[in-house]
């Protein structure tokens, strides 16, 4: 019999389904990574079994735990389970730690709860899980906070507390996907070793399938609130019985059509020279003056007209203070950054006719519009950049135009942006870029926060909104696999620095720097399918999701 | 879902304020002293400032439903005519806290860490350090005691209050995407404050003009008691209290009423304010569901 056998599951919250007959077992040393897209249910099928779910939840079926089952126990009794048996690592290393309490005593809880062991017996296991999580007492001792840890630091901080008590599974709920390639590669060899070491069976909730595909054992492939395809890892993908599990692997390695510019007359479009950022960090003392720290430095590159430029690098490297440069938003200190000629900042100000040439689309669909007006005058703000106001009919026309550019409708714009889905609002974003027609689209992590079907359609429009309107792209991202497909040329940037730079391709097949190799190696990649299929999803030109 | 996303259809929002049970005590309270002074300019019971000795100091009864006080005056008509002083005072008052404070905050924020907002904020806790007792009693000291004056005082004590809240909240705005979107389609500090910042502070202003509003009804109660506030004839709670001290072993409804007055519309603000905020801010919104 398995450890965990999850047995015809359904869930209802408030009268909604949000799970049907969700059955699938989990063996100890196991790890079993359930893939989908957001809604499918995963999350919520990790907190069926961890019982931390919201108030008006109904679950029928059985989830056994050494064949008691959880869902007959009283909350008593999940507690004493809760962080013994079962332990859990949840998504935002960030809110995941209390900031007050050190990291000793967080991990030291755990045990005392459980044990009711004394806070010294307590600290020492706390010590030494610490240390089996890689966090070494010399530079990890356990009196830190966790403000004064990385993010992947927090993450094995976080792990810690979960696997103190050596439970018997341990739910992941996306462990990386709030961090940079190479933490991420870490954390996962981290929890595959603690995997081995304690014959622990391990949930994997990602949404990434390259990340799975090399650590579980087992995949169970979810869409709203079903599972539709379960296997061993190694057969699954060479078989993918399910559409939608074909479709979620297209997606995932998804390369839009783009037309290749065979007639780029190599004119420069946006020329950066020698451009630094400094920001003063606050004062050590109060004679000494107060010390900086260079976000950007020395960089220089160029883009061509209808060329797409990839920027890549992990957080803190200095690209999102390079993008407030290029768009006017912060003035930087040494250099110089020139569209079609014309500088940026002409005395400490950006004229109109220079922010007309670009435009920009953020990362957060959630966050990029205004809640409280119309999507027509949210797509219409650029207008503001024209010398003469356009009239009303004008207007309207103008935003139907690109609603429908984005394949939207026309007459969308009379809505409120909370009636659009996450990839809806996106369009709308870069409906809002087109609207002016500017030269130069800086596209900010534009399709990080999307499910992988989204994305590909995302990168879909975006190919061919370059081709029908000739657009010049500078696309910031930190996922590869993404870079690779839809840019022409590549920069890395490690520390304010651009340490490589070249064809994409060129780079990606052969990279010549450390870091770029590195990187490179990190990234999680899908496996190579057998030809015959490769073929078979080669035919299938649209994403049938 | 955003902090500051607010969509809901009206059919929600009227179950949403039936089910908040303190939003519906504070609701009626507050109706029931906005019509008393309402209706105050067309009918009082008596003639709120007419003496009337031989009927001096009565107790509650069938004529007199307050009572009357030491000159034979009405105290529910006192109460009616009272609630319109507290009310304008109060209501003029939080309408300068807000006319000068929020574009005090908005432009902090605009500005944060520069010159301007240096100098708005620290002026803003000079201000704050001042009692409003003490600001009318300086005010009072220059240009003599009366109910221009005390709300002028509590006007400049509600200036901070909102010009701090406007820029904190601002300020987090100011780092939205879409703000930073309207800087790109080359959107002053000024559009964007009255386009993008202020529509999305509208509740919390709203919230805090209600709480700020009963505090005002006390302040002004508070000044009146000590002379400050409207002069005689002009019934007001404060003062009624203040007459009714030195008879309260031989009249305790003189103290009895006015301050019943003002502790139900204080309290009825209070829950509004309360109510208010649980509604229109949708972190606590789905807190509670």
């Amino acid at each position: 019999m398995s450890l965990l056998q999850i047995d015809q599951l359904s869930l209802a919250i408030h009268g909604t389904p949000i799970l049907r007959d969700i059955s699938f077992d989990l063996d100890a040393g196991q790890i079993v990574g359930v893939i989908g897209e957001s809604g499918s249910g995963k999350s919520m099928t990790a907190y069926s079994v961890m019982q931390l779910l919201p108030e008006g939840s109904r679950t029928e079926g059985a989830i056994s735990l050494n064949g008691d089952n959880l869902l007959s126990l009283s909350e008593e009794q999940m507690c004493s389970l809760r962080g013994d048996e079962l332990g859990m690592v949840f998504q935002e290393p960030m809110t995941a730690l209390n900031p007050v309490k050190s990291i000793g005593d967080q991990v030291a809880e755990t045990v005392r709860i459980h044990r009711q062991a004394s806070r010294a017996e307590s600290l020492r296991i706390a010590r030494e899980t610490l240390d089996r999580v890689e966090l070494p007492a010399d530079r990890f001792p356990l009196s830190r906070y966790p403000h004064e840890l990385s993010g992947g630091q927090r993450q094995r901080v976080v792990i810690a507390m979960a696997i103190a008590l050596r439970p018997k599974v341990l739910i992941a709920d996306e462990p990386t996907t709030a961090l940079d390639v190479t933490t991420q590669a870490q954390i996962l060899k981290l929890l595959r070793r603690l995997v081995r070491e304690d014959n622990m069976a391990l949930m994997m909730i990602t949404h990434d399938l390259a990340v799975v595909s090399d650590l579980a054992d087992d995949i169970v492939i979810m869409k709203s609130g079903e599972v539709v395809e379960t296997g061993a890892a190694k057969t699954l993908f060479q078989s993918m019985t399910h559409p939608y599990t074909k479709a979620l692997f297209e997606a995932s390695s998804h390369v839009p059509d783009r037309a290749l510019d065979s007639d780029a007359e190599a004119a420069p479009l946006l020329q950066i020279s020698h451009v630094s950022r400094d920001y003063v960090l606050p004062r050590t003392s109060l004679l000494a003056s107060p010390p900086k720290f260079r976000a950007v430095n020395d960089v220089s590159f160029t883009i061509q007209r209808g060329e797409s430029l990839g920027l890549v690098g992990e957080s803190g490297c200095g690209k999102s203070t390079l993008t407030r440069a290029i768009l006017g938003l912060e003035e930087v200190q040494e250099g110089e950054i020139l569209i079609e000629g014309e500088p940026v900042f002409s005395g400490h100000e950006v004229q109109r006719s220079v922010r007309r040439k670009m435009q920009v689309v953020f990362q957060d669909p959630y966050g990029s519009f205004n809640p409280r007006h119309r999507v027509a005058r949210l797509v219409s703000e650029p207008f503001h950049l024209l010398d003469t106001q356009p009239g009303s009919a004008e207007r309207a026309e103008a935003v139907a135009d690109a609603l429908e550019s984005v394949g939207l409708e026309g007459s969308d714009g009379r809505k409120y942006i909370h009636e659009f889905s996450g990839g809806q609002r996106q369009r709308i974003a870069i409906a809002r870029a087109l609207i002016i027609k500017p030269k130069l689209i800086v596209l900010d992590e534009a399709v990080s926060a999307l499910d992988v079907s989204i994305r590909a359609q995302i990168l879909d429009l975006l190919a061919d909104l370059s081709d029908r309107f000739g657009l010049t792209y500078l696309f910031i991202s930190h996922d590869l696999s993404v870079v690779r497909s839809i840019t022409d040329r590549v920069l890395v940037m490690k520390a304010g620095q651009i340490v490589e730079e070249g064809q994409t391709d060129a780079v990606f097949d052969n990279p010549q720097h450390v870091y770029t190799k590195s990187l490179i190696e990190a990234a999680p990649r899908l496996p190579d399918l057998p030809t015959e299929l490769t073929a078979k999803l080669a035919t299938q030109n649209e994403v049938s999701i | 879902m955003t902090a500051f996303d607010t969509s809901s259809n009206e059919a929600s929002v009227l179950r949403q304020v039936l089910r908040s049970r303190s939003l519906i005590i504070g609701l009626v309270l507050s109706a029931v002293f906005i019509g008393a002074a309402l209706v105050s300019y067309v009918w009082t019971p008596f003639d709120a400032e007419a003496l009337n000795i031989p009927t001096k100091l009565k107790t509650p009864d069938a004529v007199h439903w307050f009572g009357t006080d030491h000159f034979g005056r009405d105290i529910f008509s006192m109460i009616m005519v009272g609630a319109r002083t507290s009310i304008a005072v109060a209501l003029i008052a939080v309408g300068i806290g807000i006319l000068l404070g929020v574009p005090l905050g908005l432009a902090s924020a605009a500005r944060s860490g520069g010159w301007l907002d240096e100098v708005i904020m620290r002026g803003n806790d000079l201000v704050f350090a001042f009692p409003a007792l003490l600001i009318a009693i300086m005010i009072t000291a220059v240009f003599g005691p009366s109910a221009v004056n005390a709300i002028i005082a509590i006007g400049i004590f509600n200036i901070p209050v909102f010009a701090r809240l406007s820029r904190g909240s601002a300020l987090s705005l100011w780092t939205r995407d879409y703000v930073l979107s309207a800087r790109v389609a080359g959107k002053g500090a000024l559009r964007i404050s009255i386009e993008h910042i202020l529509p999305n502070i509208m509740n919390l202003l709203i919230v805090q003009g209600t709480i700020q509003f009963s505090l005002g009804i006390l302040a002004e109660a508070g000044l009146s008691y000590v002379g400050l506030g409207a002069q005689p004839p002009i019934p007001s709670w404060g003062r009624m209290l203040a007459d009714s001290q030195t008879l309260i072993t031989l009249a305790p409804h003189m103290a009895l009423f006015p301050g019943f007055a003002i502790l139900l519309t204080v309290l009825g603000l209070n829950l509004m304010g309360d109510g208010l905020r649980d509604l229109l801010d949708p972190r606590l919104r789905n807190a509670r569901r």
